[in-house]
């Protein structure tokens, strides 16, 4: 992704009915091609918003984005060719297979016939989800096996930009393991560029390169795991990046006396 | 550039998602296409007098029954696809592939106009197993013309319903409904609309289903050609060519209105 630059306000339905109020506000970020970049945020911080933003889902009402050189608002058709998306939610239609569902997709990205099945029975079988599975409704499939199901959807386009919105929320240790395994695997293989939301701080200090902190709309932090933990503790002492979540969001008020919000 | 052959074939994939949730939920499909079968045959028996007389009330009725049939569930397929989606949690991911939405559109169509030819053709021979119905005065190459052209007709008018569930997840779902019962109520479905209320007869002349049912009439119970006809063939063309081009305009607003306020997204 190239130059990212946003300055979004979204209407949103709160309470009150039809108060306007920023979703996302002030973000200028850029991510390096084959980066994987994470965001952190408590619930509504904007996480998803921003990722809906990319994903040409969301207009912004100011700002711009640009992946790959291509204006998400002017470019839409473009932009969609390069990027692929799994959200929290495995949305699929849950009475149709996995390989039903995958062909649905494979059919809107154009992809040839007889090669995506080979591909999506690779992916599947790398993400470790049974080949007698493929042809269960969803519907019968656990979260865990959805979720892979929907990374491999996303994988099967072979996108660019992968925007991951929480991708392994919701799923057992092992599960989530493969999946980041497999996420790691893209990245190394395919230089894919990634995008991801998770409130999993591990997750996030295992897979990404860099990390920005998100908290009501706008970017509190942006630099690399260690680098947030370095510029928190201050003194060198040892911090994890939970801590750092918490004094940059203010969950925690007070870690060794310090509040202070560090940002590049 | 516009490859028309791609975009054909991407719209394919409309077809064949739909068509493979009808082999999934094939028992609900067999249920409702019986309680379809039966409900014409009730609406038929009732031009039948006791002495076994009023075969051409019979026609009229049947001919009514199949047509709604088919052209409701065009109306209903296309104008509840938004709809569908949000409750199955696929819109966004629908919406952000690289298709025009076009193509999306023009297979949401496709695949409405062949399910419900289906659905209409087998209703048709059950009737026809029922009833004796005489069909030998019936022009059926202008039957066939009337049922292209309304169907234009009625994927436009769908197109336009299509539009209300981006703007509201809920009410609109619930509009289009209505929007089809006064097609149904005003358009002379099972009686002649010159029995109904003047104000009624008044809707009745912007339903593309008035000259539909008219034309089919004239052509399938009287034999009528194209030139006795024509006037409700150029409605229903004009309509077509009118409600198309204005349903997709419309559908491309509303999905920028519901992209800019957030509300592409999951509910219902």
């Amino acid at each position: 992704m190239n130059e990212g630059s946003i300055l979004s306000r979204v209407i949103n339905r709160l309470v009150p009915k039809y108060k306007i109020v920023p979703a996302v506000e002030g973000l200028t970020f850029h991510v390096e091609p084959g980066e994987i970049f994470g965001i952190l945020g408590p619930n509504g911080s904007g996480k998803s918003t921003l990722i809906r933003l990319i994903s040409t889902l969301l207009l912004p009402d100011e700002g711009s984005i640009t992946v790959f050189g291509h204006d998400v608002v002017k470019d839409r058709l473009e932009v969609r060719k390069l990027i692929n998306r799994v959200s929290v939610d495995a949305a699929f239609f849950k009475g149709l297979s996995a390989m039903e569902n995958l062909s649905y997709a494979a059919r809107l990205y154009g992809l040839d016939k007889d090669v995506w099945p080979g591909m999506a029975s690779d992916i599947l079988s790398r993400l470790g989800l049974e080949r007698e599975k493929l042809h269960e409704p969803l519907e019968d499939l656990s979260r865990g096996m959805q979720q892979k199901v929907a990374v491999a959807r996303a994988l099967l386009t072979d996108p660019l930009l992968l925007l991951l919105d929480e991708p392994t929320t919701g799923l057992d240790p092992v599960s989530k393991r493969e999946v980041q395994d497999f996420i790691l695997e893209e990245r190394e293989q395919r230089g894919t560029t990634v995008v991801l939301t998770t409130h999993d701080m591990y997750e996030a200090e295992r897979l990404c390169d860099r990390v920005a902190i998100i908290d009501h709309g706008r970017f509190v932090a942006l630099d690399t795991p260690e680098n947030l933990k370095l510029k928190v503790s201050g003194n060198g002492e040892n911090v994890t990046l939970e801590e750092v979540f918490f004094v940059l969001t203010g969950k925690e008020l007070k870690y060794n006396g310090k509040s202070e919000c560090v940002s590049e | 550039m516009l490859d028309i052959n791609r975009e054909f074939r991407r719209s394919f994939a409309l077809v064949e998602r739909n068509f493979n949730l009808i082999k999934r939920y094939l028992g609900w499909e067999i249920v409702f296409l019986i309680y379809t079968i039966v409900n014409t045959l009730t609406i038929a028996f009732i031009g039948l007098s006791p002495d076994g007389s009023g075969q051409d009330r019979v026609l009229y009725l049947v001919v009514g029954a199949l047509l709604w049939g088919f052209l409701s569930v065009l109306f209903h397929e296309v104008a509840e696809s938004v709809q569908w989606e949000r409750w199955e949690g696929t819109i966004e991911y629908s919406f952000m592939a690289p298709v025009r939405r076009l193509t999306y559109l023009g297979g949401v169509c496709l695949y409405a106009a062949t399910y419900g030819a289906i659905r209409t053709i087998i209703v048709m021979f059950a009737v026809a197993g029922i009833f004796d119905l005489d069909l030998g005065s019936a022009n059926l190459l202008t039957g066939l013309c009337v049922l292209l052209l309304s169907s234009l007709s009625f994927i436009g008018v769908g197109l336009v319903a299509a539009t209300l569930p981006l703007l509201s997840a809920e009410r609109g779902s619930q509009a289009a409904h209505i929007m089809e019962a006064a097609i149904l109520l005003v358009s002379g479905v099972y009686y002649d609309v010159s029995v109904l209320p003047s104000w009624m007869q008044k809707l009745s002349l912007i339903s593309p289903a008035t000259y539909t049912l008219r034309a089919a009439r004239a052509a399938l119970l009287d034999g009528a050609s194209f030139h006795e006809i024509k006037s409700e063939l150029l409605v229903l063309l004009a309509t077509g060519i009118m409600l198309i081009p204005l349903g997709l305009l419309v559908f491309n607003k509303a999905e920028l209105y519901a992209m800019r306020t957030g509300k592409l997204k999951r509910s219902g």
